[in-house]
C-alpha cells in the first residue's frame, strides 16, 4: 500500500473520510485548523458537507443533529474549543449519540498558548461537562497510530452510541510522517440505528433527548449508560507495553510524550538501564490492570507528561502503593526532551529504597 | 334514532391527545395546534423533524407526533442545521422561547439565518422567563415588573427589548420574516398563515424562515387570561409591531 507524507491534522482529516465520516463541523483554532481545511476541501469531492460554525458551541450542537439524523460525523478543536463544547459534549452523551471529538491539545489554562500540551487529561477522561458520563479517549503517540485510532473511533462511537474523543497535541498535530490508510478487519457489526430521526413514516415517532424530569427515570437512563461504560472497561483497554520484561524502572506515559520516552529508553539501555514504558493507548477506559501487575516485579514508576500531573493520578490508583512513584512534567507548552527524561530515569533510578 | 352528522372540526393527526403542561391561557397550546394543523395541511408529518429546546418550549416533543430532538438552551439552530444536513430532505423546525432565540442562542439565531439555512423557527416571544418562574427576558418591555425585574424593567439598567423579526429581516440568508400574535381569533388565523408561509418557504428550498410570535403568559405577567390577551394587545404589539417583514417574493 502507498505510504503518504502528511501532518497528523491531515491524516486524522482523511482517516475519519475513509472511515466513512461524511458530515464534519468545525470552526478554526490553532494548533488544529489544518483537520477543518482538509476537510473543507475533500469532503465536498465525496458529496459530503463541511460546515465553518459560528463558534464551538454551534458546531458541537450541530454535530448532536447531524449525529441525530444518522449521519457519521466529527468535529475537532483545540483546548479552549473544547471547554466551550463541553456542555454539547454532555448532551450527546446523555442522549447516546455517536460522534468523534478530536482534541488536538495546546497550553492552557485559559487562552494559554499555542504550543503541545497533555493538560486537558483530567476534561477528556473525568467527564468534562456535568452528569455521569464518559468519553472513550484515544491517545495516539504516532501520526500512523493517529490513523488507525482515529478510524477505529467512528465504529467505537456507533458501538457504544457514545461520542469517542482522540486526544493528540499540538505535537502530533503538526508533525510529518509517512502514512498508510488500511482499515481495521477486525470490527464486528454494527446493529442499525434504529433511533434515528428520518421522519416518523410507518412507525412510531422517535425523540432524541437527554431530558428526564422523573428523577426515577432518569436514574434508569443514567444506570443504562454507566452499563455501557462498565462495558468499555470490560473490553476495550489498550495498552502499549515495551521493553518491561526485565524493567527494574517503568516510564508511564500517553502520547507524544510517550513516543520520546521511547528515545529516551533505547538511549538508556545502550547504557545498561533496565528500563521500560507503559503507555496507555485508551486513557478511558484506563489500563489500570497493566500497572497493578507491572508493580508486582518493578518497583518504580516515572510518570512523565506535559501537564503538571494528571495521568499521575490514574498511574497512581493503579499502582495502589505497591511501587514508589516520581513524576516530571513540563507544562505551557514546554515538551520534555528525551535526554531530560533520561536525566529523571536515571535520578530515580539511583534512589535507594 | 341515530343521526350521521358530517364531521367538519377535529383535531389535527399531528396533534397528541394529551393534556399539555401549559398553564391555562396559554399561548403555546395554540401555536402547537396551528403547527400541528400546517403539518397536516401540507402533508409532510411523516418528513418532519422538531427541535425543542429548554423552557416552555422543550415538551412540544410530547404534542407532536413527530419525529423530535431536544436540544441544549439556545442550540436549537445548530441542532436543526446538523440536521437538515446530513438529511436536506426532511422538513425541519425549532421551536424557541425568547430567552432561548432572543438571548442565551442569539449567535446561532442569527447565524443561522446568515446562512440561509432551509429550516424555520417558531420563536414564541412572551417577554418572559416562563419554565424558571417569571424571570426578565430580552424581550421584557420597558417597565414590565418580573421576579428579576421587581420594580419594573430599567433601560438604563438592563438595556433594550430585542425585536428579533426586525433584527434577522436585516440578513440576507432570510427568506421568509414574520410577526404574529396569538391573542384574538382574528390575529390566530394570521398566524396560522405565517407559519403555513415559512414551511412552504422551506420545502420550496428559498431559505431560512422564521415566524415570531407574541404569545400571553397569564401566570408569569400575574394576570387573568382574558387580561393577558389584552396585555399582549395594548402593551407588546406597540414595541412588537406585527407584519410581515420579509418574503420570498420581495426577494
Amino acid at each position: 500500500m502507498e505510504k503518504r507524507f502528511m501532518t497528523g491534522n491531515e491524516a486524522i482529516a482523511e482517516a475519519a473520510i475513509q472511515a466513512g465520516c461524511k458530515h464534519f463541523f468545525g470552526y478554526p483554532i490553532t494548533p488544529q485548523s489544518e483537520i477543518p481545511e482538509y476537510m473543507s476541501k475533500r469532503l465536498p469531492e465525496i458529496g459530503g458537507v463541511y460546515l465553518q460554525a459560528e463558534s464551538e458551541v454551534a458546531a458541537i450542537n450541530m454535530l448532536f443533529g447531524a449525529a441525530g439524523a444518522g449521519g457519521r460525523v466529527m468535529t475537532s478543536s483545540s483546548s479552549p474549543g473544547i471547554s466551550l463544547m463541553q456542555e454539547g459534549i454532555s448532551y450527546l452523551a446523555g442522549a447516546e449519540l455517536p460522534c468523534v471529538i478530536v482534541n488536538i491539545m495546546r497550553g492552557g489554562p485559559g487562552l494559554g498558548g499555542i504550543q503541545p500540551s497533555q493538560s486537558d487529561y483530567f476534561q477528556a477522561t473525568k467527564g468534562g461537562g456535568h452528569g455521569d458520563y464518559h468519553l472513550l479517549v484515544l491517545a495516539p503517540h504516532t501520526v500512523q497510530e493517529a490513523v488507525s485510532l482515529t478510524m477505529e473511533a467512528f465504529y467505537l462511537a456507533d458501538k457504544y452510541r457514545n461520542p469517542v474523543m482522540v486526544l493528540g497535541d499540538g505535537y502530533l498535530g503538526q508533525m510529518m510522517e509517512p502514512v498508510k490508510f488500511e482499515k481495521a478487519t477486525t470490527h464486528g457489526e454494527l446493529p442499525t440505528k434504529e433511533w434515528i430521526l428520518t421522519g416518523a413514516k410507518d412507525r412510531p415517532p422517535r425523540v432524541i433527548k437527554s431530558l428526564y424530569l422523573d428523577p426515577e427515570a432518569l436514574e434508569k437512563h443514567n444506570l443504562r449508560i454507566n452499563r455501557k461504560i462498565h462495558e468499555m472497561i470490560k473490553s476495550e483497554v489498550r495498552v502499549e507495553t515495551y521493553l518491561v520484561e526485565d524493567a527494574e524502572i517503568v516510564i508511564a506515559a500517553f502520547g507524544t510524550v510517550a513516543r520520546i520516552a521511547k528515545t529516551a529508553i533505547k538511549a538508556l539501555r545502550e547504557k545498561g538501564v533496565k528500563v521500560g514504558l507503559v503507555r496507555p493507548i485508551t486513557v478511558f477506559p484506563f489500563p489500570y490492570k497493566t500497572f497493578e501487575e507491572i508493580t508486582e516485579r518493578v518497583g518504580k514508576v516515572l510518570v512523565v507528561e506535559m501537564n503538571l500531573g494528571q495521568m499521575l493520578e490514574d498511574v497512581r490508583l493503579g499502582v495502589c502503593g505497591k511501587a514508589e512513584i516520581r513524576f516530571y512534567g513540563r507544562t505551557g507548552g514546554m515538551v520534555p526532551t528525551y535526554d531530560e527524561i533520561a536525566i529523571e530515569v536515571e535520578k530515580f533510578a539511583r534512589e535507594r529504597r | 334514532m341515530q343521526i350521521e352528522l358530517e364531521k367538519i372540526f377535529e383535531r389535527p393527526r399531528t396533534l397528541r391527545p394529551v393534556t399539555t403542561h401549559y398553564c391555562p391561557g396559554c399561548g403555546h397550546g395554540i401555536v402547537a395546534r396551528l403547527l400541528a394543523e400546517t403539518i397536516d395541511e401540507l402533508g409532510i408529518r411523516e418528513r418532519t423533524v422538531g427541535i425543542a429546546p429548554v423552557g416552555c418550549s422543550v415538551l412540544l416533543y410530547n404534542y407532536l407526533d413527530v419525529d423530535m430532538y431536544e436540544a441544549a438552551h439556545g442550540r436549537a439552530p445548530a441542532v436543526a442545521t446538523g440536521c437538515k444536513r446530513v438529511n436536506p430532505k426532511l422538513v425541519v423546525f425549532s421551536y424557541q422561547g425568547d430567552g432561548d432565540f432572543a438571548s442565551i442562542g442569539t449567535a446561532e439565531a442569527v447565524h443561522v439565518a446568515a446562512r440561509g439555512e432551509k429550516i424555520t423557527t417558531i420563536f414564541i416571544n412572551n417577554a418572559v422567563y416562563g419554565m424558571t418562574g417569571g424571570q426578565m427576558a430580552p424581550t421584557t418591555l420597558e417597565g414590565q415588573k418580573t421576579t428579576t425585574s421587581p420594580l419594573g424593567r430599567n433601560l438604563d439598567q438592563t438595556g433594550y427589548p430585542i425585536r428579533m423579526a426586525e433584527l434577522l429581516t436585516t440578513l440576507d440568508g432570510a427568506a421568509y420574516i414574520a410577526r404574529v400574535s396569538v391573542n384574538n381569533p382574528k390575529s390566530i388565523i394570521q398566524a396560522k398563515k405565517a407559519i403555513r408561509k415559512a414551511f412552504e418557504t422551506q420545502i420550496r428550498g428559498l431559505g431560512y424562515s422564521m415566524v415570531e410570535i407574541l404569545s400571553q403568559c397569564p401566570t408569569a405577567w400575574h394576570l387573568s387570561p382574558i387580561e393577558a390577551t389584552k396585555w399582549v394587545e395594548e402593551k407588546m404589539k406597540p414595541y412588537y409591531p406585527l407584519g410581515e417583514f420579509k418574503t420570498p417574493e420581495e426577494g
